[in-house]
């Protein structure tokens, strides 16, 4: 724990909102910082929730401890909807509490004895629950970026200059490669080539891919994949996290889920699953009943699925107004198309922190600073399209005044 | 709950993440309902999925260079999560123990508490009461005890309160109904048994300012730490549910689910006294602890469950002090404990 070099990344956001606020009580503040969603969920799926809970209530009703690794129907649901075509099964789908705490339960694991590598920059629970599992040596300042890299993480640097895919041919082997795509913050979606080029790389080095899809959603047209098992060869080597939080809203509900196929094993041939299962039985009681209900109403029907998907799509476009925004005020912006999150340099040469703490005195804007996702996102600050369309829209305009 | 699912599909009612600690209205009313007098308030107590996972999210903060003591026979997951982080060595099959885990035996002949004069020192100490599976209660004057121990050891208590609601006599219900105990321990419970929310999952752990590590860094921070970036907190539904628990209806409600589940112990207590068992437990926990002598417990198991069509849980499977005991548990519909306890005289008569 003493190695962590700051608090998680977005706690420090929300102080830092809190000490704006009290700054100016009368400020409209409007968070465009922490992937927050804020639209109500489909009413389809909300009365599915209530209707379980008031069937506690009764003695058909009642349910105590579910199988730790989710209810059967909704397993089955998961491989059935989101895996179409893909081989995989129900018993291959364990749910969760949301793809943080599988992220922090795969690290337990695989415990402190591995190497891991990460994009840089990426989403930071990846790098600081290995640091708390023990997988690290110390954090150390890094000279171009002033931001800190922890001694032991292999950083594969994506930005625009690589297209925001590593060159893997520099890249050291590890023993586990995250891999976010879309990628939170950059917003961009691996090409079924370059995902092709991951999954080989994994095989040749024997090493697993923790493969992050919690923003495939977002995923615009067809070519970009959205589950790594469209890329052939993904079963032995890749394990997919995924949430129901920017999917369905679920962001406080608390849903998601861990593909582990059969097939993938360690190096002395036993199953992944085998453990994974151990620790979800051992360190988890499964994910609250009632939310499961939820995720079945939002992917059991036509309607579910429609209506969640509007939600979706919604979000969508404010990612398109928030680019067209900065692409009107002649900035290098980035995400957005694949990624309810657009990745923007605002002031060439300027610190990230600077920039979102100018963005949020001058404007009462949220933004996170790039360089809270990895030394690789220095420079640039995030901006998610969570809010409502009318803040969305009343945010661009205020950067628009300040900016132009 | 209901209610709360109902309002996230409207503007006003949606919220998305929640403070991982909790939602303060909870986090007060807990704090107000079980530890009133007791010095912890709302920003001590954190909110949780279940006393499970809490267990794990404390592993992971104690790390992987930790001793730990366990009850013998006590809940597996304080065992089986030190060997997930590293903490043991390797099974010893002979004794039925992983090594570097300090197993502290609990018997009928030590009044199911251990002699802290024979156990060395080590860096936690898991302490269930009422423990699960053997149903002990621990006095006032052996919580005392633990709590002097640990200090005088550095030592930090984990104090498993899951079934604190089923306590009949003064037996404490909180370690920091103890002196002191708020410098040395923290204390994990849980809405599963005393509301029915084990599919619905809720909990909290209550960890006291007052806590330090020794080099003076509050265990608190280090947790909270472990919240934000390890966990997302409760579901906000079951979080609804949870305050619904501690209103004074809920409060009555819950009281009587418990009650309910305490005449079933009771059936099942009276049902193997009268085929002439030891029993132990009951009194203050929903598990009933009986003893056969000289008897291999999953031969028992196996007995019971295939001459009777009974479950039960073989004491072996809590440590090797369980040995020779069986745990039979008080959770089920009253028909189906009526049934059980005519099946099991008819076995055992």
């Amino acid at each position: 724990m003493e190695k962590l070099q700051n608090g998680y990344l977005f706690p420090e956001i929300s102080m830092r909102r809190e000490a704006h606020e009290k700054k100016y009580p009368d400020a409209k503040v409007i968070s465009l910082g922490i992937g927050d969603t804020t639209q109500p969920i489909p009413s389809i799926v909300t009365s599915a929730m209530a209707e379980y809970s008031l069937a506690l209530s009764t003695p058909e009703g009642y349910q105590g401890y579910g199988p730790e690794q989710g209810q059967k129907s909704l397993r089955k649901a998961i491989a059935d909807v989101v895996y179409p075509n893909m081989g995989i099964r129900d018993t291959e789908v364990f749910i969760s509490d949301g793809a943080q705490c599988d992220i922090a339960r795969l690290q337990m694991m695989f415990g402190r004895d591995v190497t891991i590598a990460v994009q840089d920059p990426t989403f930071p629970g990846y790098v600081d629950n290995g640091v708390i599992m023990g997988q690290t040596g110390p954090a150390a300042v890094d000279e171009e970026s002033g931001g800190s890299r922890y001694a032991g993480i292999e950083y594969m640097r994506c930005a625009p200059e690589n297209a925001f895919f590593p060159d893997l041919s520099r890249v050291r082997r590890t023993d586990v490669i995250f891999f976010c795509s879309p990628n939170n913050p950059t917003g961009h979606a691996a090409s079924r080539d370059q995902l092709r080029q991951l999954v080989d790389f994994a095989r040749r080095n024997g090493s697993i891919v923790v493969f992050d899809s919690a923003y495939a959603s977002y995923v615009s047209g067809d070519d970009k994949p959205r589950s790594i098992y469209e890329v052939p060869g993904a079963r032995e080597v890749a394990i997919e996290i995924s949430s129901f939080s920017k999917f369905a809203g679920f962001t406080g509900v608390r849903l998601g889920w861990a593909v582990v196929p059969d097939e993938l094993l360690y190096a002395d041939g036993t199953r992944v699953a085998r453990d994974f299962d151990r620790v979800v039985t051992t360190c988890f009681n499964g994910a609250s009943s009632v939310a499961q209900a939820g995720g079945l109403a939002c992917l059991a029907t036509e309607e579910g699925r429609a209506a969640v998907a509007r939600v979706v799509a919604g979000y969508k476009e404010n990612a398109r107004v928030l680019v067209d925004t900065f692409q009107a005020l002649g900035k290098e912006v980035y995400g957005g198309d694949d990624s309810p999150y657009v990745w923007v340099r605002l002031f060439p040469g300027r610190r990230s922190w600077d920039v979102f703490a100018e963005i949020l005195e001058k404007t009462h804007v949220i933004t996170v600073p790039g360089s809270g996702f990895g030394p690789g996102g220095e420079g640039f600050v995030r901006v998610s399209a969570f809010n409502s369309r009318d803040r969305v829209v009343e945010a661009c305009a205020r950067l628009t005044s300040f900016l132009a | 709950m209901a209610e709360r699912a109902h309002a996230l599909s409207t503007v006003d009612g949606y919220s998305g993440y929640g403070a991982e600690q909790g939602e303060k209205k909870l986090r007060a009313a807990i704090a107000a309902t079980y530890y009133a007098d007791l010095g912890i308030d709302e920003t001590d107590i954190f909110v949780s999925d279940g006393a499970k996972c809490d267990i794990s999210r404390l592993q992971v903060l104690f790390g992987s260079k930790v001793k730990i003591a366990v009850q013998d026979p006590s809940y597996p997951a304080y065992v089986d999560s030190s060997v997930i982080m590293g903490q043991t060595d390797l099974y010893q099959q002979d004794v039925q123990k992983y090594g570097n885990i300090e197993y502290m035996r609990c018997s009928p002949e030590n009044g199911f508490f251990p002699d802290l004069s024979k156990v060395p020192r080590t860096d936690i100490i898991f302490f269930c009461s009422p423990n699960n599976p053997t149903g002990a209660a621990a006095s006032r004057d052996q919580l005392t005890q633990l709590v002097k121990f640990a200090k005088d050891n550095g030592s930090i208590i984990v104090y498993d309160s899951a079934y604190a609601m089923y306590i009949s006599d003064d037996s404490p219900k909180s370690i920091f109904e103890i002196p002191g105990a708020k410098e040395v321990a923290l204390e994990t419970a849980s809405f599963s048994k005393y509301a029915g929310f084990t599919g619905v999952r809720l909990g909290w752990t209550v960890v006291p300012k007052e806590l330090l590590f020794s080099d003076g860094h509050p265990v608190a921070k280090d947790f909270n730490r472990i919240v934000c970036t390890s966990f997302n907190g409760a579901s906000t539904i079951s979080q609804a549910g949870g305050l619904g628990c501690l209103s004074p209806e809920g409060l009555k409600a819950m009281q009587d689910v418990v009650g309910f589940y305490k005449e079933n112990t009771k059936i099942i207590v009276d049902t193997f006294e009268s085929l002439g068992f030891n029993v132990y437990g009951a009194k203050n926990a929903p598990y009933v602890w009986v003893h056969f002598p000289d008897r291999n417990s999953w031969d028992v198991f196996a007995e019971i469950l295939e001459k009777a069509n009974v479950v039960t849980t073989p004491g072996s499977g809590f440590g090797p002090g369980g040995e020779g005991f069986v745990r039979v548990s008080a959770f089920g519909h009253r028909e189906n404990i009526i049934e059980a306890a005519r099946r099991l005289k008819q076995l055992y008569k």
